[in-house]
């Protein structure tokens, strides 16, 4: 009997959720025993973790234990049978405050905690809680460039910030740096971008949305295998805009209510009877040729 | 006519066009609204279907917007300038609007209704 990556996970118990990409291929990987140590030595296929909203510095009853989520969450990133290729962190990594001082004294507390990962490839962009009071100087300061580009066993990886201005736009000159580097891509490239806020307009009333985010988008619109990933809403939701997939992540600090469930975008109230409920982080199974799988991870195991 | 007579009919037209205006301004609906972190003063705007509207914003501290979606109407709001949003409400209602700048800490929670009335 062969047994795949995602097989043995869940064998061992240790898999979450698992949302297969509408792209994803019918039929799962080549079966690889003892994959947990050899998963991807021989193939373009990787994967990567995707954490989100840590909120270093939020203080509230909807998460009493706000500092001592993110350690969790890393432990259970290090408790992975097999390590990701890189970790990425899809902004609002702290909490915002009108004090720069102390806005530094949390990004360098988040910075101290990752340091904490196994894993030493991460990626960061800011959250607008990062960002969007000072056009994200400190983010800089501690974590380089707010908008990127990087490849990746065959995947191009575009980090786009639409945090920064504080209007929730990616503006011009964005907008014409990622032309520029969509030029440079074949249209069979497979192109993941990698936001905070949703690009599409995802429930504008709650400002979840990116003003400008259509322009991206029909930036992107010519390439085959386009996905992006993002953070923002504090929950696990996927759509599609014609064949571009946007697949926002849970958080680590609350859930948010599904859009427009509520009158207003509330934190949910925290349940001592579950805690950590809806929190959590996933994986995200790159196959050849452009195919995602998505598997959830919740904080704590039940 | 002398040239002195002739500026004189022709102011008194234009004072008679402008009287006419000012007999239709009434009918638009002006409604003053403060921002300030992180609250809009009055949160509540009340509005009837079908007339004019012009919503005239002022920033109490700092750089605000306001977005009401689904009319598709927003603004920055600038400290120290007045923003005017000008629309016709044309459906009844109670309509979200936001602050889409983000402003701090209760950012998230600066929300305001349009009420809509017959």
């Amino acid at each position: 009997m062969t047994v795949d990556r995602r097989q043995f996970m869940r064998l061992a118990g240790l898999g979450g959720a698992v949302f297969a990409s509408a792209l994803a291929r019918a039929a799962e990987p080549m079966g690889r025993a003892g994959a947990a140590q050899t998963y991807g030595a021989e193939s373009d296929e990787f994967f990567f973790v995707q954490l989100s909203d840590t909120h270093i510095g939020f203080e509230g009853a909807p998460n009493p234990d706000a500092l001592g989520t993110l350690p969790k969450a890393i432990a259970a990133v290090n408790a992975l049978e097999t390590q990701p290729d890189f970790i990425v962190f899809t902004g609002d990594l702290t909490h915002t405050t009108d004090d720069p001082q102390e806005r530094r004294r949390r990004l360098a507390l988040f910075r101290d905690m990752v340091g904490e990962l196994k894993n030493r490839n991460l990626r960061f962009m800011p959250g607008e809680h990062d960002g969007s009071l000072d056009r994200s100087a400190a983010f800089q300061e501690f974590f380089g460039p707010t908008h990127y580009t990087f490849d990746h066993k065959g995947v191009h990886f575009i980090v786009l910030d639409n945090v920064s201005d504080p209007r929730a736009v990616l503006g011009d000159e964005q907008l014409a740096w990622l032309q520029s580097d969509l030029e440079r891509q074949s249209r069979d490239a497979r192109i993941v971008v990698l936001t905070h806020r949703p690009l599409f307009p995802l429930y504008p009333q709650w400002d979840w949305a990116t003003r400008d985010g259509d322009r991206a988008i029909e930036l992107l619109m010519p390439y085959r295998h386009v996905t992006v990933f993002y953070g923002h809403i504090h929950q696990e939701h996927h759509f599609k805009t014609a064949h571009i997939e946007h697949h926002a992540a849970k958080s680590l600090i609350f859930p948010l209510p599904a859009p427009g469930s509520l009158p207003k975008r509330v934190p949910l109230q925290w349940d001592p009877s579950q805690p950590y409920r809806g929190l959590g982080f996933r994986e995200v199974e790159a196959e050849v040729p452009a195919a995602y799988k998505l598997a959830e991870f919740p904080v704590v195991k039940a | 006519m002398k040239r002195r007579e002739v500026l004189s009919v022709a102011l008194g037209t234009l004072f008679a066009a402008a009287g006419v205006w000012a007999v239709a301004a009434p009918h638009t609906q002006v409604r003053r609204i403060v921002a300030r972190k992180f609250t809009y003063l009055p949160n509540v705007v009340k509005l009837k279907k079908g007339v004019p509207a012009v919503l005239e914003f002022t920033s109490a501290d700092v750089v605000m917007g306001f977005n009401c979606p689904d009319f598709k109407i927003r603004t920055d709001i600038i400290p120290g300038q007045v923003a005017r949003v000008r629309f016709t409400p044309d459906r009844i209602g109670t309509f979200v609007y936001l602050c889409d700048v983000f402003c701090g800490d209760g950012h998230e929670g600066m929300t305001g209704k349009i009420q809509v009335v017959a």
